[in-house]
Formats: C-alpha cells, sequence, structure tokens
C-alpha cells in the first residue's frame, strides 16, 4: 500500500443519510473472484439508466465532479452488507476519502484496509461542506486536520494503529504475524 | 468494582494482546466460517505469500449466495446459469481442498445458509468467537457468542493468524420485558428495536438482549433477533445461554459429548453477565404492546405497525426519497398496498419455525392469483425436515415455489429477483434499493406476515387469518 498524508480536492456529494453498500456496488456485481474493476460498477443503480448510458442527474456524471477524490457523504454511510467490494469499487473510481458525521463499523474497518480514508467531522462542519459543493479541502492525516478553503481547519479523529499503518503505507497484517509467537503462546496455554 | 458483562467475559477470555492507545487487541478467533463471495480474494492473498491457513480445523466453508435453488440446476449436472457465480463456486472448492479447509459443497446434504448450518451442526457455542466475511454473522450471538462480519481482508488475517486487530466495542443493554402475545414474533420484536433505536442506533456497540421476553424465546427465534443487530448498525448481538441453548445443542454433531458436554456446560453457565454489570447504553421495551410490524421505506427503520400509517414528515429528504421509489405516500395505510412476490426465507427466518408458522397460514388455503410465492428453505437439513413434516407439500398445494436452500431472493445474486417496479413482502432483512434485483420494492415482515399477504394477494395483517 503506498503511504497517505494529504488528500487535496475538491469535494463531491452525496448529502442522503444511510447510504448503503448494496447501493455503493449492487450484489449481482459480487460474483468475481478478484478487487480489479469495480469502479464502474460503483453506485451502478444511480449512475446508469436503464439502457447502460450515464445518467445526467446523477452527481458522480456532472462535470463539476469529475476528478474529485473526496465525497462527502450523509451521516451512517457504508451501512449494511460487509462486502469489502464497496471501497474496492470507490477506490478503483478514484475517491480516496469519505468525509461525514458517521460511518458504519463494518465499512470503515475495510476502509481502513484499504487506504480509503474515513474523516468524521462535527454537524456544523458537515453542513458547511454540504452547502458547498466542489468546495477544495485538504485533508493531513499526519496532523489529523481537515482543512476548508478559507484556511480555518478543523481536527477529525482516527484509531492510532490504523492512522500509523496509513502513514507508512504499512499492511495491517504484518503486524499481526509478528505476533504469532503470542498467539502460539495463547493457544498453548487454552488447550 | 462492578460486575462484567458477558460481552466483557467472552472479549477477555480471546484476549492475546491488550489494546493500549497505540495498538488494537489482538483478538483470538475460535470458529471462521467463509463462503464463496467474500473468501475468493483472501485465498489469493494467502497464494500470493505462500501461506498455510493456519487453523484449517477451525474454518468451516459453505456455499450459499450466488448458488441456484432450482433443483434441476442441482442435480441434473446443468451448470449454474450465471456463470461468473459458477467460476466462484469452483473456485471456493478448489481453495477449500488446497488450504484442508471442510467444506460443505452444492451437493452435500448439510449445506446451507452459513448462518443456518453452524448452529445445526452444533458448530455454533456459547463463549465462542465466530467471524465470517458477511454481515449477519451476528445470528451466532443467538448463543452467548461474540459473533460479527468482516471484510475480505480480515478473512485473511484470519486465514494467516488466527486472530484479529479489534478496538473494544461499547455495550447496549437491549430489555424486552413482558411477553410477545402469540401472533407477534421474533421477527416483529426486530424490526419494533431497529425502529426505536434507528438503523445507527448500534454503531460502536455490541447489543445485549435481555429480559423476560427473550428469556421466553426458542433458539431460532433467538437468532432471528441476532441476525438483525447489524441492521441497527451494532457491531454484534448477544443472548445470554440458558437450559433452551443446552436443550438445542445437546447431542449435534460438533457440540461437546460426555464428560465434555458436563464440563462446557458449566463453563457456559458463568457466562451471563453479572447482576451488577454495567452497560454502557440501555434502552427499554415493553413487548406486550407490539403488533406485527411491516416496513414502508428503504431501510429497516422505517417500520410501523401493520395497521398504522406512514409517517408524514417534513424537510426530510431520504424520507421523500424512499416513498418515492417505493411508490407510496406519506399516510397511506400500509394494509391493502399490493404484492407481487412473496419470499419466504434467508438467515433471519429460513428456519424450521419459519416454515411451519408459514405452513400455519397456507394449509388449505391457495396463493392469490398473479402473486409468486418463493419458499427457499435456509438448510438442506431444514429442507430434508419440512418436506418429512409434511409441510412441503402444503406449500406445494397452495401454489408456492419450493427450492433448494441458498440466500436466494435476500439479495438476488444467483438470479432469483423480485423485478423492477414489483412489491415483494419478504422474510429477509434487508429492503434497501434494488437488494431483491434492480428496481425491487421490498416490504420485511415476519412469516405470518409474509404468507397472510401471499394468501390475500396485498399486504394482509396475519391476525386475521390465524
Amino acid at each position: 500500500m503506498q503511504p497517505i498524508t494529504h488528500i487535496r480536492s475538491s469535494t463531491v456529494l452525496l448529502p442522503n443519510s444511510n447510504i448503503d453498500t448494496d447501493q455503493i456496488i449492487p450484489a449481482r456485481f459480487l460474483t468475481v473472484t478478484t478487487k480489479v474493476g469495480l469502479g464502474k460498477s460503483l453506485f451502478a443503480d444511480w449512475r446508469y439508466l436503464k439502457d447502460g448510458t450515464a445518467n445526467p442527474e446523477f452527481v458522480l456524471n456532472q462535470p463539476a465532479a469529475q476528478g474529485s477524490q473526496i465525497l462527502v457523504a450523509g451521516d451512517n454511510f457504508g451501512c449494511g452488507s460487509s462486502r469489502e467490494h464497496a471501497p474496492w469499487a470507490l477506490l478503483d473510481y478514484g475517491i480516496r476519502a469519505v468525509i461525514s458525521t458517521s460511518l458504519a463499523d463494518i465499512f470503515c474497518n475495510n476502509s481502513l484496509k484499504n487506504g480509503l480514508l474515513p474523516v468524521i467531522v462535527d454537524v456544523p462542519t458537515h453542513r458547511w461542506l454540504l452547502a458547498h459543493p466542489g468546495a477544495m479541502v485538504e485533508i493531513d492525516l499526519r496532523a489529523l486536520r481537515l482543512t476548508l478553503p478559507d484556511g480555518t481547519h478543523t481536527s477529525f479523529p482516527l484509531e492510532a494503529f490504523a492512522r500509523h499503518c496509513l502513514l507508512q503505507g504499512q499492511d495491517e497484517l504484518s503486524f499481526l504475524r509478528s505476533k504469532l509467537a503470542d498467539i502460539e503462546l495463547y493457544e498453548s496455554c487454552r488447550h | 468494582m462492578t460486575g462484567q458483562t458477558m460481552f466483557d467475559k467472552v472479549w477477555a477470555a480471546h484476549e492475546v494482546v491488550a489494546e493500549t492507545p497505540d495498538t488494537p487487541a489482538i483478538l483470538y478467533i475460535d470458529l471462521h466460517l467463509i463462503h464463496e463471495v467474500t473468501s475468493p480474494q483472501a485465498f489469493a492473498m494467502l497464494k500470493a505469500q505462500g501461506w498455510k491457513v493456519r487453523r484449517p480445523e477451525r474454518t468451516l466453508a459453505t456455499m450459499d449466495h450466488s448458488t441456484p435453488t432450482r433443483s434441476e440446476e442441482f442435480f441434473r449436472d446443468l451448470p449454474i446459469k450465471v456463470d461468473a457465480a459458477s467460476r466462484q463456486v469452483q473456485q471456493l472448492e478448489r481453495n477449500s481442498q488446497e488450504f484442508g479447509v471442510e467444506l460443505f459443497g452444492l451437493r452435500d446434504a448439510r449445506r446451507g445458509i452459513v448462518h443456518v448450518i453452524s448452529p445445526e451442526l452444533g458448530a455454533t457455542q456459547p463463549g465462542m468467537t465466530i467471524v465470517c466475511g458477511d454481515s449477519h454473522t451476528s445470528t451466532h450471538g443467538a448463543f452467548g457468542a461474540l459473533a460479527f462480519g468482516i471484510g475480505s481482508t480480515e478473512v485473511g488475517h484470519v486465514f494467516a493468524t488466527q486472530c484479529l486487530l479489534q478496538r473494544k466495542p461499547r455495550t447496549f443493554a437491549v430489555n424486552v420485558t413482558g411477553h410477545l402475545s402469540a401472533t407477534v414474533t421474533a421477527k416483529d420484536l426486530i424490526l419494533a428495536i431497529i425502529g426505536r433505536i434507528g438503523v445507527s442506533g448500534g454503531t460502536g456497540h455490541v447489543l445485549e438482549y435481555r429480559g423476560e421476553a427473550i428469556r421466553a424465546l426458542s433458539m431460532e427465534e433467538r437468532m432471528t433477533i441476532c441476525n438483525m443487530s447489524i441492521e441497527a448498525g451494532a457491531r454484534a448481538g448477544m443472548i445470554a445461554p440458558d437450559e433452551t441453548t443446552f436443550a438445542y445443542l445437546q447431542g449435534r454433531p460438533r457440540a461437546p459429548k460426555g464428560a465434555a458436554w458436563n464440563d462446557a456446560a458449566s463453563r457456559w453457565q458463568s457466562l451471563p453477565s453479572d447482576r451488577d454489570a454495567a452497560f454502557d447504553r440501555s434502552v427499554d421495551i415493553d413487548a406486550c404492546t407490539l403488533t406485527p410490524m411491516i416496513t414502508y421505506g428503504t431501510n429497516p427503520g422505517m417500520v410501523l405497525p401493520i395497521g398504522g400509517a406512514i409517517p408524514i414528515r417534513t424537510d426530510d429528504a431520504v424520507h421523500d426519497k424512499a416513498l418515492a421509489y417505493m411508490g407510496f405516500h406519506a399516510g397511506d395505510s400500509m394494509l391493502g398496498k399490493p404484492v407481487d412476490v412473496v419470499f419466504i426465507g434467508s438467515c433471519t427466518n429460513g428456519r424450521m419455525e419459519d416454515l411451519e408458522a408459514a405452513a400455519r397460514v397456507l394449509k388449505g388455503r391457495k396463493v392469490a392469483r398473479g402473486v409468486h410465492l418463493l419458499i427457499v428453505p435456509g438448510s438442506q437439513q431444514v429442507k430434508q425436515a419440512a418436506e418429512e413434516a409434511g409441510l412441503a407439500d402444503i406449500f406445494k398445494a397452495a401454489g408456492a415455489d419450493w427450492r433448494e436452500s441458498g440466500c436466494s431472493m435476500c439479495l438476488g445474486m444467483n438470479g432469483d429477483t423480485v423485478g423492477a417496479g414489483k412489491y415483494s413482502v419478504s422474510t429477509s432483512n434487508r429492503n434497501f434499493e434494488g437488494r431483491q434485483g434492480v428496481g425491487a420494492r421490498t416490504l420485511l415482515a415476519s412469516p405470518y406476515t409474509a404468507a397472510a399477504s401471499a394468501i390475500a394477494g396485498k399486504v394482509c395483517d396475519p391476525r386475521t387469518v390465524l
């Protein structure tokens, strides 16, 4: 995984709350055995019309959204199914961070494992972002700080170990495997 | 010092290394359930690294999400209709063989939905930690296990180490007093709980369902409750093991035997939360006041008593969008809404007692003209038991479509879908947009309500036919 320190991008908005992982990527696209190329199925039922062409009403299809790497979503984004295909699809499409007032637990875990940055902000900051679509913002992972276009900034929380791994571009599994002696000791004491 | 919750006890017993401010806890996993959809990428990681499944004996595999439910596709060696699904199934067969993982494959009499077969086998036991790349892993909490869904990367972590890195969740007591009336089911209760605390009400928490109404439930009903904990956003749901739990487990193939059973049972008796245990949050629900419930929107928290009217909300874009998708209007009564498809099955309501409930309604009656009633048992063992008990005959006589086991129309991955714009009354767990196929409109309800609606050809209060 590539280390992440900063993400600077305009935002794209999906303000509704409780957007579930079935919307992020519908189940019929899960019949894959790899994680590549899922970006084309991202938000498929909202993004495409019945004939398979782009739905011009959908925000990701609008010119202003092109190239945006930061999604500002409503509360409890990513609820429902545990499918990791959801962050895989977002990353493959080009989204690198999701800002919201809360994210669903499993989605948040899955995102951190893949370098999709969850940024949880307070309600006033969220409201400001929703009122200013396309705002150019900067996420600083080292300082855990979100900077708005006028230079004001707000801090956001992130689990310490996940932050460390993202900054170093380190896989959490290598840490777990470094503890195999502890795991073996646990097993031998228990059985 | 205050006492410990059941969750605290199970967590502490599985902590290989405790959490620190800098690092999460390393939590040992007793049982890892896998299926064809979320495991291939994790196996690929093992192969790329040249690693083994560290504890194959703690791993059970089955295929359920993308498998066909039509008998002819199973037993006449016809290929699975969806090529990609067929590849996934074959991939799991190869991976299980290569890594020495026990597989309940397509033609195995013990195959079924992963959350139905593990309890059936007696593999799910109190005090265990259980994970699976599926959010409805919370089902197993009905036995007093700590069970939760994970992503495919974490499936790989468990393969490689039998452990997960986890921050300790908070605890949330759901106290259910009184008793459910005879026509109000566990499904109605969990829908009412989700309606009360909301679809993100449980985020970051493990729910413990407590109180006399919970104690009175059978194991299958408890599984229905814990299954939908994730629909309240919770990490997991748990119910304390008791005599009901022990009676269910004793004699099952993977349950301890003889002296080991006595040891296990006495250990399990110490699991329930201590009297003075403190929970981070709690909510009280009176079971006596509940009626059958049905959803009207596009998440399980958009739910109301079946006799109620869709709430009127101003300035609520999510509510408006949900009603537009469903083709409903604020103020509408749910009774009498049209029904095209009725689905009875899933890891929520695909067990024997669910089918018995459906049969009670369907016996001697006919499915309304124009309604497709699809009944999909949760496992091949449930299917066989239902056939031996004569339930399948009742279903077929009523005009229902009786299938092989699997997830089927709960998520429509295998081609069993509702159809765009059509209405489904479903005993499954999610009414998200398109969950049961593109454009499908789902109303979640109990097996009683689903069966009664199939007969009536419209949304029907089951109390009028029971």
